[in-house]
């Protein structure tokens, strides 16, 4: 995967240093801190926190619940609106959601109630026998999932829930999607995403198919015909281009390329160590890539972006994480041309400044080079229109690139639902992708059961 | 500064802050440590009849806050567990090595003259500045004829305390247990039998919480446990009841009264006093916080005195029982209503929940274009309960504002609704 890198060297620190900078970013609490901070709930009423979750768990309740040494319940408070809230609880930017919108945010309340941090207490400390969701009787409806990322899996247990059988087709070799493959690997550690798949599929009911890809070995037809109803959660896996000549020349890539390679990887000390390096973009992706080739033991980390920190996709808790880390931010800057050396490998960026004329974008004349062993792209993901070539799949309505989805996830063919990243409905949250998995399958639900009781 | 020294019921001290009799008081070395930290006096750990009281383990219990503070202890401690020889000897040490400091002697022996005549002279003769009748250690004790057994029925402490004022010329202040219907009955048998002061209140009947795995409430004394006494600040509501009754009781107008129950700051002695005590007691916040809390409760104290232009405790003792009375004599055309300060809200919502589930369905929840809430009062529906205020974590966010009604001052006993109002 990151041929484009095998000419770099390798981090000088072994594998076990490297791997204590990949520990728990932000460490889980206490007993003792889950007591202090659970107390400073004030179990608002419609509470804002509650509002401010894409997948609506009842907050006040589950800290109310952990506060009364009932860890279980509090678990299954969580779990019952979002089956993914462990993986939830350590990626949310809960700095601009739950914890945004705690009361206690307010000026005079010093800080906001840590929600996300109670959230994965109460699921690490639950214990359960067995599986905490009893399956309904079998309703003998056969429901294809096309994704094993958050919203699929989300919509799969969902649906299994409801006694219907579900097959995921998944094209990478593991389940979890960006849990897996695409989370900085500080903030998901000790194989999580695994951990929660194997709890999530306790349930029974869902089996999940690798190596099947929607536009190459499988199509949206052939899934209509076998199965009752279809579910996308294809994410976005296209990297955008920037458009420059020698785009792919060695040393230029993906972010989300480095950051597979890096969540797969056994050995940190094996994975190309870019020195120097430049990362593009402003969002959590791009901070994600800078700070994790920071702690690999980059000296030189440059995120570069072409307008200004205001306008920053990363939130300012990532920001501030970049910034712990000796990453440099540098803004108002876009890329001119990649730099080659004799070799044909990546030497370097030069960069036009920009500046904003009556509220456009608009290099001002200016230039500079940055010296660089590799360049990484984070300037966002786009949906990969070729999953969406067969003759059923091309008639799908949508909203841009992305699949057009009316409320109840939807989309424009009868018993076809999409969900997650692929739709423009919401954020491009692992939150608001469990949201619709977990809408989207009762609203498959609903459906079947309505041809069950007419027929 | 304003002067914080007192004489109670004849007895001086440097500040009206004195140890209850308790744990903190149990010897000579724990005595001289408060006296050390500043305490104004102490009453030492009840004394009774030799053989001594043998004590069991474990001895106290607490009910906890949210956040694990301690609402009120529970304990099972019997009277001092030492010879009579030994406290005598060492209280007359004490008084000898601290004279300006308030030593009162706590007492406690069978409910017959005999012991009482015999206990007595002793007691004087250590130069004890008082002494304290035990009437209401309600665990224990009382199985065996003592403490509250005594306090409980008006005729012994009657008795008793004439019997103290027979054999003894120490001012004698009665400790009055609160496990009764009418703390009056009590202080009016004291101040009959001749009390100098009355004290309370003395600990509540109580368990605090049951261990539910063992099936045992607490504390657990091997496979079992019993009932024991409360303190704390829990208690301090009833308490300051307690003291209300009878500071404002005529027929026992002007006894002196020493505050006790849940006092941990100067604004709970404070209190204590608007209500008509002369000194107070202090027991449990010692015994979470150590002897140095007085430091704290002396400065506070005397500075709120001088914001106030108090010199002395007596310019304000008292002061609140003229506004204590009964229920009959409220203004029944006074009016609160709730304002809500919108500047100050954070939007937890727990003033409308409250209001609407439980109370008058008063306080709106208007949800913006933001997604956040305004919560406002609807004047119509308010009757001025002060929930809303309560339940509202932030101070001052919530006023409760009088209305000018336009009605005059009335009564229950005069209110035309009242079909057993007094004649006009």
């Amino acid at each position: 995967m990151i041929n484009s890198l095998s000419h770099l060297p390798h981090p000088s620190a072994d594998n076990p240093t490297l791997a204590s900078h990949f520990t728990d970013l932000a460490p889980p609490l206490t007993a003792r801190q889950a007591m202090v901070e659970s107390a400073r709930c004030l179990y608002c009423y419609d509470a804002p926190c509650v509002n401010a979750c894409p997948s609506e768990i009842d907050i006040p309740s589950f800290i109310r619940n952990i506060h009364q040494d009932n860890v279980q319940g509090a678990a299954v408070k969580i779990l019952s609106a979002n089956i993914l809230g462990g993986s939830c609880a350590r990626v949310c930017p809960t700095e601009v959601l739950c914890q945004q919108a705690c009361v206690r945010n307010n000026q005079q309340e010093c800080a906001p109630v840590l929600i996300g941090l109670l959230q994965r207490y109460a699921l690490d400390h639950a214990e359960f026998n067995g599986h905490p969701f009893q399956r309904a009787p079998s309703t003998g409806k056969r429901v294809a999932v096309v994704g094993a990322g958050p919203a699929g899996l989300s919509c799969a247990h969902r649906l299994a829930w409801h006694g219907h059988d579900v097959v995921i087709f998944e094209a990478q070799a593991k389940a979890g999607g960006l849990n897996e493959y695409g989370i900085a690997k500080y903030k998901l550690v000790d194989d999580f995403a695994q951990h929660e798949l194997d709890f999530l599929l306790e349930i029974g009911g869902i089996e999940i198919r690798h190596g099947q890809k929607l536009g190459d070995n499988l199509s949206l037809g052939e899934l209509q015909q076998q199965f009752d109803a279809v579910f996308l959660g294809l994410g976005l896996a296209a990297s955008r281009q920037l458009g420059l000549p020698d785009e792919q020349a060695p040393g230029l890539l993906a972010a989300t390329d480095y950051i597979r390679e890096l969540r797969q990887a056994d050995d940190l000390s094996a994975l190309p160590l870019a020195d120097h390096c430049i990362v593009l973009g402003a969002g959590n992706t791009a901070i994600d890539m800078a700070v994790q080739m920071a702690r690999l033991g980059a000296h030189d980390v440059n995120l570069v972006y072409r307008r200004g920190v205001e306008d920053m996709g990363a939130t300012a808790h990532e920001q501030h994480i970049a910034k712990e880390n000796q990453v440099r931010l540098l803004t108002w800057a876009q890329p001119e041309q990649v730099l080659l050396d004799e070799q044909g490998q990546v030497r370097g960026m030069r960069f036009a400044r920009t500046h904003l004329v009556e509220g456009r974008l608009q290099t001002t004349g200016e230039t500079f080079e940055l010296a660089a062993d590799a360049i990484f792209k984070a300037i966002g993901q786009g949906f990969d229109g070729s999953a969406l070539s067969d003759a059923q799949a091309t008639q799908l309505a949508r909203d841009g690139e992305r699949i057009r989805v009316d409320e109840q996830l939807r989309t424009s063919l009868p018993g076809v639902y999409a969900g997650g990243d692929c739709t423009h409905a919401g954020q491009d949250l692992t939150v608001q992708a469990v949201q619709h998995g977990k809408l989207a399958a009762e609203a498959i639900h609903a459906d079947l059961m309505l041809t069950v009781e007419a027929a | 500064m304003a002067d914080l020294s007192i004489e109670f019921a004849g007895i001086k001290a440097p500040n009206p802050f004195w140890l209850a009799s308790a744990p903190p008081t149990d010897k000579a070395y724990n005595v001289v440590r408060a006296f050390q930290a500043g305490w104004g006096g102490v009453v030492w750990k009840t004394l009774g009849e030799d053989p001594a009281a043998v004590n069991v383990s474990s001895r106290y219990s607490a009910h906890y806050g949210a956040n694990r503070e301690v609402m009120g202890i529970n304990n099972i401690e019997l009277i001092t567990d030492r010879s009579l020889e030994i406290n005598l000897r060492e209280i007359t040490q004490v008084k000898k090595d601290w004279p300006d400091r308030a030593l009162i002697v706590s007492l406690m022996v069978p409910c017959v003259e005999e012991s009482w005549k015999a206990i007595l002279p002793l007691v004087e003769a250590t130069g004890a500045d008082g002494i304290e009748l035990n009437f209401g250690c309600p665990h224990g004790m009382p199985e065996r004829g003592m403490g509250a057994a005594v306090g409980q029925v008006p005729e012994y402490v009657e008795q008793v305390t004439r019997w103290c004022k027979t054999y003894c010329s120490l001012p004698v202040i009665v400790k009055l247990t609160p496990n009764i219907t009418d703390i009056r009955q009590s202080a009016r048998a004291a101040q009959r039998g001749g009390a100098d002061a009355v004290s309370l209140i003395n600990t509540i009947n109580s368990i605090t919480s049951v261990d539910l795995e063992r099936m045992i409430a607490l504390p657990i004394v091997g496979q079992a446990s019993t009932h024991g006494g409360y303190c704390g600040s829990a208690v301090k509501p009833i308490a300051l009841n307690m003291v209300a009754e009878i500071a404002r009781d005529p027929a026992t107008q002007g006894l002196p009264i020493s505050g006790i129950g849940g006092i941990g700051s100067w604004r709970d002695a404070a209190e204590f006093m608007a209500l008509g005590c002369g000194a107070v007691q202090v027991c449990t916040a010692a015994m979470l916080h150590g002897f140095r809390i007085v430091e704290d409760m002396k400065d506070g104290l005397s500075r709120w005195m001088d914001s106030q232009g108090y010199q002395r405790i007596e310019d304000f003792a008292g002061r609140a029982v003229g506004h204590t009375t009964d229920w009959k004599y409220l203004d029944i055309n006074y009016q609160v209503i709730a304002k809500i300060d919108q500047a100050a809200c954070i939007g937890c919502g727990r003033c409308h929940i409250a209001c609407e589930d439980t109370s008058h369905q008063a306080i709106a929840n208007q949800k913006l274009a933001d997604g956040s809430h305004r919560y406002e009062v609807v004047d119509a529906e308010c009757v001025g309960c002060n929930l809303c205020q309560i339940t509202c974590p932030v101070e001052d966010c919530i006023e409760m504002v009088a209305q000018d009604t336009g009605k005059p001052f009335l009564d229950w006993l005069h209110d035309p609704r009242n079909p057993y109002r007094e004649a006009v």
